[in-house]
């Protein structure tokens, strides 16, 4: 592939593109590490299921247009329904107990999900196409650009906005904004935090749900998916700043235009770039670019 | 270890004992899953010298066990240096790249201190993914040459038992040394080690280096057991296992992880035969342990069987909730 104008652009679109998945998941796992101080490791799994589940809902209602909007919708709602269930029934239990030991219930979590899901789907690839008007390509200084990817480049900032109205204009917002900076505090207030913290966990699963949904008709839908993106969200939130929301977007857009100019300079080793990226950011930087809520 | 008395040095001599006769009561497969379990645990081991008993995150230890593995690998493959060379560069190696991540890592505390090794480890993990000229990459290497003395399944279990009775018990002198005792107070507390005139950072860095330095010899023994490595030696997934183990043998004790690699090998291999679902049981077994053996199994079988005074775990317990 050339160097020129062209190309660098569509490169580079598509580098953000990927950027707005990585930004919705991660948002997801920054907001639950910044609430509850959990590295959540089950992340990757929800997203999975997200993905698995937007599956199964384009296909019952008949691989159209309304089966992709309908999955889009729904398979969120199913991921927080599952992150609730674990919240309420298991979690919520553990959080006067050492830190390590929520950071292994996380884990415990992502092997049963992991494996749930393969009883669920089994092993095999499962794809989806985008619904009739994304399909397709439009041309971009005379390269052809996939519609859905320029969709996804509205849907990313859509979150983003959201978010921000979210954690700034609401009370259930503020009141979590408040749990992460002195959870002590907000008990005292007479806030019942168990339940911001289920909040938090929900909403971080739904955003999981999300990223998992709106990838689905970019990629093969399979079992694995979720030890790629976790650990690359850990990396998002880490150079963004633990727990902050913007950092995390900042993270995605480093992390995902790095990794595709990665693969127009050296192919080969395009997924070494944004690991030398986030390496560098954070020897420079070493609690992240933005402030963290810690 | 908390548990001393007339009987330990007895009882260890007896249990050596019984490992020696194993391979002649055996099957094949038995032998060769008690020699996996004895390179994990030993990667455990070297991992728990830093979390259990210098606090640290140290979540990528993988990294530093492929790295031990690849370059034995990488040696006996690609160039005509005799065995021994192999065997002792692959530690060496090891401990270099501990000593230049840790480096950057002990500048940091907790949290960050294990995301920078995560965002270090990965980038290696990356790099051996994909250098296919070098390292095989995503193929690894295989059908590595074994001098005579090892190729043999019966051989190499010696070998690797008698690597890491070896190395256990240079681990156990190490940590009840007056550097493991120092190492197990700035984990307890930092600060006032700090005020009393102990270098922190160069003591966590010098855990690290000797931690990874065995986890570079449990990849040596891997690949006389394997012959052969992958990349997944370095994946992130197989540091989490080995940070599981710790935890979940108890690593507020020296002989927890021993335990946990021993679970969590056979779980994989004895439930993996009956379903395909054994991640899922493994799983449910944590939630089980984390609810009702928080201290994990040993630290819990220690409760039991030992009473002892507990202030000590009890008061480790308030710490590490930080």
């Amino acid at each position: 592939m050339s160097l020129d104008a062209a190309s660098l652009c569509t490169q580079l679109l598509v580098g953000l593109s990927r950027s707005m998945i990585l930004f919705i998941v991660s948002a997801g796992m920054s907001f639950i590490l910044g609430v509850l101080r959990v590295p959540n490791v089950a992340h990757g799994s929800l997203y999975m299921i997200g993905a698995f589940s937007a599956f199964s809902i384009y296909t019952y209602f008949g691989m159209g247009s309304t089966g992709f909007w309908l999955a889009l919708l729904l398979a969120p709602l199913v991921v927080a329904l599952v992150g609730f269930v674990a919240e309420r029934v298991l979690f919520c239990h553990l959080y006067e107990r050492e830190h390590l030991m929520l950071l292994l219930f996380t884990f415990a979590l992502m092997l049963i999900l992991g494996d749930l899901v393969k009883m669920v789907w089994g092993p095999e690839y499962s794809s989806i196409m985008p619904p009739g008007g994304l399909k397709g390509s439009v041309s971009i200084f005379g390269s052809a650009f996939p519609k859905y990817n320029l969709f996804l480049l509205v849907v990313g900032p859509l979150v983003a906005v959201f978010l921000w109205l979210f954690t700034n204009r609401t009370k259930m917002g503020k009141i979590c904004r408040a749990a992460a900076v002195d959870r002590e505090m907000v008990g005292a207030l007479g806030i019942n935090v168990s339940w911001v913290f289920a909040a938090a966990f929900v909403l971080g699963c739904y955003l999981a749900g999300i990223g998992g949904a709106l990838v689905a008709p970019t990629v093969s839908i399979t079992l694995g998916m979720d030890h790629d993106i976790i650990i690359e969200a850990f990396l998002i939130v880490t150079i963004g700043g633990l727990g902050n929301i913007w950092g995390a977007l900042v993270g995605s857009l480093i992390f995902g235009v790095t990794q595709a100019f990665g693969v127009l300079l050296w192919p080969q080793f395009a997924i070494v770039f944004p690991y030398a990226a986030v390496v560098t950011v954070l020897l420079l930087k070493p609690r992240g670019l933005l402030k963290s809520v810690w | 270890m908390q548990w001393r008395g007339k009987w330990q040095w007895p009882s260890v001599a007896v249990i050596v004992g019984l490992l020696l006769l194993l391979p002649f009561v055996l099957p094949r497969f038995y032998t060769y899953i008690i020699a996996l379990i004895f390179v994990t645990a030993l990667l455990a081991m070297s991992l728990n010298l830093t979390v259990g008993y210098g606090g640290m995150f140290q979540f990528h230890h993988g990294v530093f066990y492929g790295v031990g593995a690849y370059t034995v690998a990488l040696i006996l493959t690609k160039t005509k240096l005799p065995a021994w060379v192999a065997f002792a560069a692959g530690p060496v190696a090891a401990a270099i790249t501990g000593l230049l991540i840790g480096g950057f890592c002990v500048r940091l505390t907790r949290l960050y201190f294990g995301m920078l090794q995560i965002s270090l480890g990965s980038l290696i993990w990356a790099i051996v993914f994909r250098w296919y000229s070098f390292t095989g990459g995503d193929d690894g290497i295989h059908g590595i040459p074994m001098p005579d003395f090892i190729s043999s399944l019966k051989s190499s279990y010696y070998f690797i038992l008698a690597v890491l009775i070896v190395s256990l018990y240079l681990l156990y002198r190490i940590v009840n040394s007056p550097f493991g005792r120092t190492l197990q107070a700035i984990r307890d507390n930092p600060e006032r080690c700090e005020a009393v005139g102990v270098n922190v950072r160069r003591h966590q860095l010098a855990a690290i280096v000797i931690a990874t330095f065995f986890a570079g010899v449990a990849g040596v023994l891997f690949v006389v057991l394997e012959g052969s490595v992958f990349p997944d030696l370095l994946f992130w997934v197989l540091s989490l296992e080995v940070f599981i183990m710790c935890l979940l043998g108890g690593w507020f004790t020296f002989a927890g992880p021993i335990l946990g690699a021993a679970i969590i090998v056979s779980l994989r291999t004895f439930v993996g035969i009956y379903t395909e679902y054994w991640t899922l049981i493994l799983g449910v077994i944590l939630i089980f342990l984390i609810f009702f053996l928080p201290e994990g199994v040993m630290g819990f079988l220690m409760k039991r069987f030992a009473p002892q005074p507990k202030a000590q775990v009890a008061e480790r317990g308030n710490h590490a909730q930080g």
